[in-house]
């Protein structure tokens, strides 16, 4: 039997799952205070449940048009789809299609529901910057993206917080033109979406805090799966200063524009000075994420 | 991929598979028979070298080792790295039996030093020049298929479905088309 020279992360598959434990039991709270307070939920479901499958199926051609990245063939882009293809059957997986988007910001992104349906996508600003050895362990963190069902996983995991900023927002109309108002409860009606009001938004806000942690666990899972896939973790970790240490230099304007789709790149494209705590990003800071990969590039040393 | 091992964002890099390779000399008498390609004398294993201390250390002892296996088969063997980041262990040996054998004492050895998830294809190159059909076999799947480069990056599709119809019986062929990965710049001419 061979050996592996990668052994698993306990802690981090750990605290990812004590993430998904506690996103699954405020779902579960949330739904049982709706039904308590008689709250059509079957219907709320429904509609969020819809805009869900929307994007859960559509992913990849909204974050494609949204980035205006196009796909490219082997003919366009023979360095980026060699790359790809290595990696691929070093790790197995099927081949997602490949997409370079025009934008200087130096980024990449995978999405996609499933591995046969994914798209890679870099920007022109990354594949000037990086040399071929960082491009290629950047892509490799993208794929482990793609093999990881991340955004499958991440869509499921946001749908508490949309359904509750819907039902936030439901209330107050509904509060507002009297939509709940029955003859027997008349009087609790102000009371009720009061309630309901007040539920959801603490929901909101628990479940955005959850999944932004769970974002950040799977991004550092995703750069140990391409660390680990490449065999250089160091290489990574160049890339990683080279991009973040770059994009705080370019102009805020272009930045901003990118925001929405922050979830699914490899370095979340903030402005300089918008500095959140890092209980809200999406991302590792760099720091954390610079650690990881040289634990793992010792790990990998001591059991060559 | 299990469904937890996706919930939680893990991936256990894919042991390579070498049983299928003994089958190559067998192949190698199909090809000759059906589209007259003979062996061309060469091989090679190509693999992604990991960062580190632990793989220099242990590069330089599988070095020993290869030549070691290799010289008891009689084959010749050299290294190099491609324009990709990837090494070669470029083995030849006139004899393709002999040439099969030190594929798998290669890989073997890379395997046995905990490689294996970095072997990438073993490749056995067969007939020359614009009738060239190397053999690519891919650790990952178990399967192979073929490859035959001409120049200007194009390859000839018509001859490499030929091979492919006459290896059907001998080999598993790599039933998927779009892994029939262009391998570029191959060090076996």
């Amino acid at each position: 039997m061979a050996r592996t020279r990668f052994p698993a992360d306990a802690g981090l598959s750990t605290r990812m799952l004590a993430t998904l434990f506690l996103l699954g039991l405020l779902y579960v709270v949330f739904v049982a205070v709706l039904i308590a307070l008689r709250i059509p939920t079957i219907l709320i479901v429904l509609i969020a449940g819809g805009f869900l499958l929307v994007q859960y199926f559509f992913s990849d051609r909204i974050a494609l048009a949204a980035m205006r990245g196009r796909e490219v063939t082997p003919q366009q882009a023979p360095q980026l789809h060699a790359i790809v293809d290595r990696l691929c059957a070093l790790a197995d997986m099927p081949k997602p299609r490949v997409a370079v988007a025009e934008s200087d910001v130096p980024n990449a992104f995978a999405t996609g529901r499933s591995p046969r349906r994914a798209v890679v996508c870099a920007t022109t600003g990354i594949l000037r910057r990086l040399d071929e050895p960082e491009l290629e362990a950047v892509l490799a963190h993208e794929l482990s993206h793609v093999a990881h069902r991340d955004v499958a996983v991440m869509t499921i995991a946001s749908f508490l917080g949309i359904l509750a900023g819907f039902v936030v927002r439901g209330s107050l109309y509904a509060g507002l033109g009297g939509g709940y108002r029955r003859r027997s409860d008349q009087d609790n009606t102000g009371q009720v979406v009061l309630l309901v009001v007040l539920a959801s938004a603490v929901v909101y806000a628990l479940s955005f805090l959850l999944t932004r942690a769970l974002s950040r666990y799977r991004e550092l899972a995703a750069d140990r799966a391409g660390a680990v896939l490449t065999g250089r973790p160091s290489t990574l970790a160049a890339a990683l200063v080279k991009v973040s240490g770059e994009m705080g230099r370019i102009p805020t304007r272009d930045l901003r524009a990118a925001e929405p789709l922050n979830a699914f790149f490899f370095a979340p494209a903030l402005a300089r000075g918008f500095s959140l705590s890092s209980l809200f990003s999406t991302h590792p800071d760099l720091q954390r994420r610079l650690d990881q990969l040289a634990r793992i590039e010792a790990e990998m040393g001591r059991s060559a | 991929m299990s469904f937890l091992d996706a919930l939680l964002g893990r991936s256990k890099p894919k042991p390579a598979r070498l049983d299928a390779l003994f089958a190559v000399s067998g192949a190698g008498i199909a090809l000759e028979a059906a589209l007259g390609l003979r062996p061309a004398g060469r091989a090679g294993v190509c693999f992604k070298p990991a960062s580190g201390m632990g793989f220099e250390a242990a590069s330089d002892e599988l070095r020993g080792l290869l030549d070691l296996a290799v010289r008891e088969a009689g084959s010749t063997l050299e290294i190099s790295q491609d324009r990709y980041g990837y090494r070669w262990i470029v083995l030849g040996d006139a004899d393709l039996e002999d040439l099969v054998t030190s594929v798998h004492l290669v890989n073997a050895t890379l395997e046995e030093q905990g490689f294996g998830p970095q072997l990438l294809c073993s490749v056995f190159a067969f007939g020359s020049g614009e009738q060239a059909c190397h053999l690519v076999y891919l650790y990952k799947r178990g399967t192979f298929y073929p490859f035959a480069p001409r120049p200007g990056e194009r390859r000839d599709n018509e001859l490499e479905l030929r091979v492919r119809g006459a290896l059907a019986g001998d080999l598993p062929v790599e039933a998927d088309l779009t892994r029939w990965l262009a391998l570029w710049g191959l060090p076996l001419a």
